[in-house]
């Protein structure tokens, strides 16, 4: 059999050389075609007039009103989730009680609600005929077709990304540490900050990197809220919808841009974070 | 069949897991290879079972080379120390799957396949299981069922890595004597390792001890036990005192120790005394007995010698009453081995 | 709290349902997260419930069942089914190819699986619109063989391969990171063909995980709005997708009509909801 012995040097769990191949490139062949194709061509479109041109329209006072909207929603929505996130991983991993993945299953919910739908209850609540409308009006308070119902339906579309991140990676580590802390003397309050708070900051950090990206690219649920005012109420992602179908490409296409910009960057640090922190990372799920 | 090992080599990147290392073993035999982890042995079956390849030497089948044969084309049966059972599958699929894989006229009728099944269900106790999945079984039984999976395609050579350890004691002890059991029911020549000695002096007909990549002694388990090849050995495989000392003109002494070592070159030297090799004996050297307690038969004695060295007796248990106090012992054997 | 530790401690005051912990805090984090959850998410959507039910059962299913929104389901959940198809047969290359094999360029191939996650769905949505234009690059060669890519179903289904493809691969790739090799070197031990291993052990082990991310990645389809609209042509009967079908009804402000599709949709989100419980429970059994 020494004959074999080049066909045959494979190791039992090692696949054959050709079908490797054959799967990493027909991988490489699908992403490039599915994933990176799209990224460039914004970058293609944008430029197509030039950077002057580009640049002008992301300079353009209304593009810089969404930019400035996006920030501030976001500036809102990812603390507010964070905190939340804290809150709801501390009940939930350090404490036991019952219908406690009932619990988990309602937070994740607005991941499973069409980002249209999550924009449509806020109408129906706070909108002129909805539940608060006329209260609304009578003080004088605008939440539809404002910023507070952007703030609103972007927290609702970005609600569990901490709050998952959090929950299993503080059953992961358990409660001993905490109940050592509190059994020498310790606060809540300082247990927290001592004791989980450096166990769990990558992993926090991580859920605050993936809510941000979200915050600051949602769509469905702020295009139903937001009545689309120029300068007003318009998000960077609103503004590259309304310069698109105005056929205004270039500046659709350089303010999406400076979006693939804001998503790349997520991207980098993300993959920093999960090497320099690979439990942050360990076997979990999308999202 | 029969299986030589001819030199073979096999580094893990600069770490050799594998010296030069040559075995013969013989139609029918059960041989274990025992040694401390990283000895190499798991290592030595994973290449007879063709998962590994070396990178030197030869593994022989009945004199035909399989050194780079894969494991698909090698017809062994292993055992893994997990038991890699396929949770997805009910027992008796389990069990039938070497069989179920078969292509063409190899592969045997499912009449002929669900009868083995039900066979080697029976040979290790499980009938009526067949239909449970793995997950809904004991330890002990899915070590059953691995074994009978190994077993089903009549394999030439069956491997066990480690086979009972991750059982608790009672269940390893139970289960090595089905394996004794299965393996002189079936004849087929059989190779396990362990890192238990006692697992490896009750069960095989032969013991390959292993150390750092190496075979340092290929016995039956009294030559082991009773001519240990090498200090290792006779550290390893059962139990034993060991002194720090020096040799000088065939005489071994370390403080008020003396023992023969004829044919040891003068140096330092390190002698190896079992518990049992120690006796009561007014010409030998004086300790002061701290503790003795019973064991079965046998009473354990834990004594220290006049210049603060620990050693420990085995005696029989009438004469448990008599270490008391200061007693005068002597050792009737010793390995002595050049350090 | 078994009633057995209620009898040895008579004079402990029996919580209401939780279990005694020595870590403080519950009480207050607790009560965050369900006052918070109440008012972002299970009370706005119970707004879109009570507004649906406002009309009579017979309104509310002739609306629910007309023929535009019967069209809009059947694009919706089409286009869905194949993209979460295709993602699942890419989705194992892709993670396969993450897991098993090393390759140039991996770390890069690993970041880029998230960019649906990362990048906004209204820039996917434009760049994917002008690539599969009659005029784009990807489109011009599609057009000569008669495939119109763009502005109909298609266009649709490229759309939802895109958003899809991360829920696939991040919910095999730690399953298969886990997976045991020995399990397949027994196999080969026992005379198996590296193709047979495949398919008879490897691939029936993943199948919870690869219904997992199937799931995942048809529910996120069947609610995306953003990187849709922009490449379906939204022509009534023929592209126009269910999440579209509730914008119109709001724009038109027949409120009932949008939150009776509000309520389908939410009704097939449950389902998928307890479709990934139920497999993930069942996947444990076998473990």
């Amino acid at each position: 059999m020494s004959r074999v012995i080049a066909a045959r040097h494979r190791r039992a769990t090692d696949d054959p050389r050709w079908a490797k191949v054959l799967v990493i490139g027909s991988v490489m062949a699908f992403l490039a075609l599915v994933l990176i194709l799209p990224l460039v061509a914004v970058f293609a479109e944008a430029f197509r007039k030039g950077i002057g041109a580009a640049l002008e329209a992301v300079g353009n006072p209304d593009a810089l009103a969404a930019v400035k909207l996006t920030l501030i929603t976001a500036a809102i929505a990812v603390p507010f989730n964070a905190v939340f996130g804290l809150c709801a991983s501390w009940a939930i991993a350090k404490h036991d009680f019952w219908g406690k993945s009932f619990l988990i299953t309602l937070i994740d919910l607005p991941f499973s609600v069409s980002p249209v739908v999550a924009g449509l209850i806020y109408v129906l609540v706070f909108g002129l005929q909805g539940w608060m409308g006329e209260w609304l009006l009578d003080n004088d308070l605008k939440i539809i077709f404002a910023v507070p119902g952007i703030v609103l339906a972007t927290i609702f579309v970005t609600f569990p990304f901490v709050a998952r991140e959090l929950i299993p990676l503080m059953q992961e580590q358990g409660t001993s540490e905490e109940e050592a802390a509190v059994s020498m003397g310790a606060s809540g309050l300082y247990t927290f900050w001592r004791v989980t708070a450096p166990n769990v900051r990558w992993g926090l950090l991580y859920g605050v990197l993936l809510c941000n990206a979200r915050a600051m690219g949602e769509f469905g649920a702020v295009s139903v809220v937001s009545g689309h005012i120029r300068g007003l109420t318009n998000t960077m992602p609103l503004h590259v919808e309304i310069l698109y179908n105005e056929y205004e490409f270039v500046g659709a296409f350089a303010v999406a841009a400076l979006l693939c910009l804001l998503a790349v960057v997520t991207l980098v640090l993300k993959t920093a974070l999960e090497v320099a922190q690979p439990d942050v990372r360990a076997g979990r799920g999308g999202h | 069949m029969t299986i030589s090992i001819r030199s073979v080599e096999k580094k893990f990147g600069r770490y050799p897991a594998l010296n030069k290392v040559d075995l013969e073993i013989a139609d029918g035999e059960l041989l274990a290879l025992l040694g401390p982890s990283g000895s190499g042995k798991t290592t030595l079956l994973r290449t007879i079972a063709g998962l590994e390849f070396p990178d030197e030497g030869q593994v022989l089948f009945h004199g035909e080379d399989v050194t780079y044969a894969s494991a698909a084309d090698r017809r062994v049966g292993f055992v893994f120390q997990q038991y890699a059972l396929f949770k997805h599958m009910t027992v008796a699929k389990n069990i039938a799957f070497g069989l179920d894989v078969r292509k063409g006229k190899d592969k045997p009728p499912k009449a002929e396949i669900a009868k083995r099944v039900e066979d080697l269900l029976k040979l290790v106790e499980l009938e009526g299981l067949g239909q449970r999945y793995p997950s809904q079984l004991s330890g002990g039984q899915r070590q059953r069922v691995a074994l009978s999976r190994a077993l089903a395609v009549q394999p030439s050579v069956l491997l066990l890595d480690e086979p009972f350890g991750a059982l608790d004691a009672t269940v390893r002890k139970s289960l090595r004597r089905e394996l004794r059991r299965v393996h002189d029911a079936t004849g087929v020549t059989t190779i396990f390792v362990t890192h238990d000695q006692e697992e490896a002096l009750e069960l095989a007909d032969r013991v390959a001890v292993l150390n750092q990549g190496r075979i340092e002694q290929i016995g039956t388990p009294d030559q082991v036990h009773d001519q240990p090849a090498s200090a290792f050995v006779c550290g390893f495989v059962g139990e034993a005192n060991s002194f720090q000392g020096e040799v000088k003109g065939g005489r071994f002494s370390a403080g008020v120790l003396t023992l023969p070592a004829s044919g040891v070159p003068d140096g330092a030297a390190t002698a190896y005394v079992r518990p049992h090799d120690f006796g009561l004996d007014d010409a030998g050297f004086e300790v002061r007995v701290e503790r003795v307690h019973v064991q079965g038969a046998l009473t354990s004695v834990n004594a220290t010698t006049v210049d603060g060295r620990r050693i420990e007796i085995s005696a029989s248990r009438a004469e448990a009453p008599r270490f008391e106090g200061a007693v005068r012992v002597a050792a009737r054997k010793a390995h002595v081995y050049a350090a | 709290m078994t009633a057995e530790t209620a009898e040895r401690r008579p004079q402990a005051k029996r919580p209401l349902f939780r279990r005694r912990s020595a870590i403080p805090g519950f009480g207050l984090t607790m009560g965050v997260t369900l006052t918070v959850l109440s008012l972002i998410v299970l009370i706005p959507l119970s707004a879109v419930v009570l507004k649906a039910a406002q009309q009579s059962p017979a309104e509310f299913w002739s609306v629910a069942t007309s023929e535009r929104a019967l069209a809009a389901y059947r694009l919706t959940f089409g286009a869905a089914f194949i993209a979460a198809l295709v993602n699942g047969v890419f989705g194992v290359l892709t993670a396969w190819a993450l897991v098993r094999y090393d390759f140039p360029g991996k770390t890069v191939v690993n970041a880029l699986v998230d960019l649906p996650f990362a990048l906004p769905t209204a820039v996917a949505g434009i760049a994917l619109a002008t690539l599969y234009a009659p005029t784009g690059w990807i489109g011009q060669f599609l057009a000569p063989l008669g495939i119109q890519a763009a502005y109909n179903p298609v266009g649709v289904t490229i759309a939802l391969i895109f958003i899809g493809l991360p829920f696939v691969v991040r919910t095999i790739e730690p399953v298969l990171r886990d997976a045991a090799e020995d399990v397949e070197e027994a196999a080969a031990s026992l005379g198996a063909s590296r193709f047979d291993t495949i398919v008879r052990v490897v691939l029936p082990a993943l199948a919870p995980a690869w219904l997992t991310g199937f799931a995942l990645a048809f529910a996120r389809g069947v609610g995306e709005y953003g990187s849709v609209i922009f490449i379906a042509g939204n022509m009534p009967y023929k592209s126009e997708i269910a999440p579209l079908l509730i914008i119109i009804q709001l724009e038109q402000f027949e409120y009932a009509r949008a939150a009776t599709i509000a309520v389908v949709m939410l009704a097939v989100s449950f389902t998928m909801l307890l479709i990934i419980n139920a497999i993930q429970a069942w996947s444990r059994r076998f473990a």
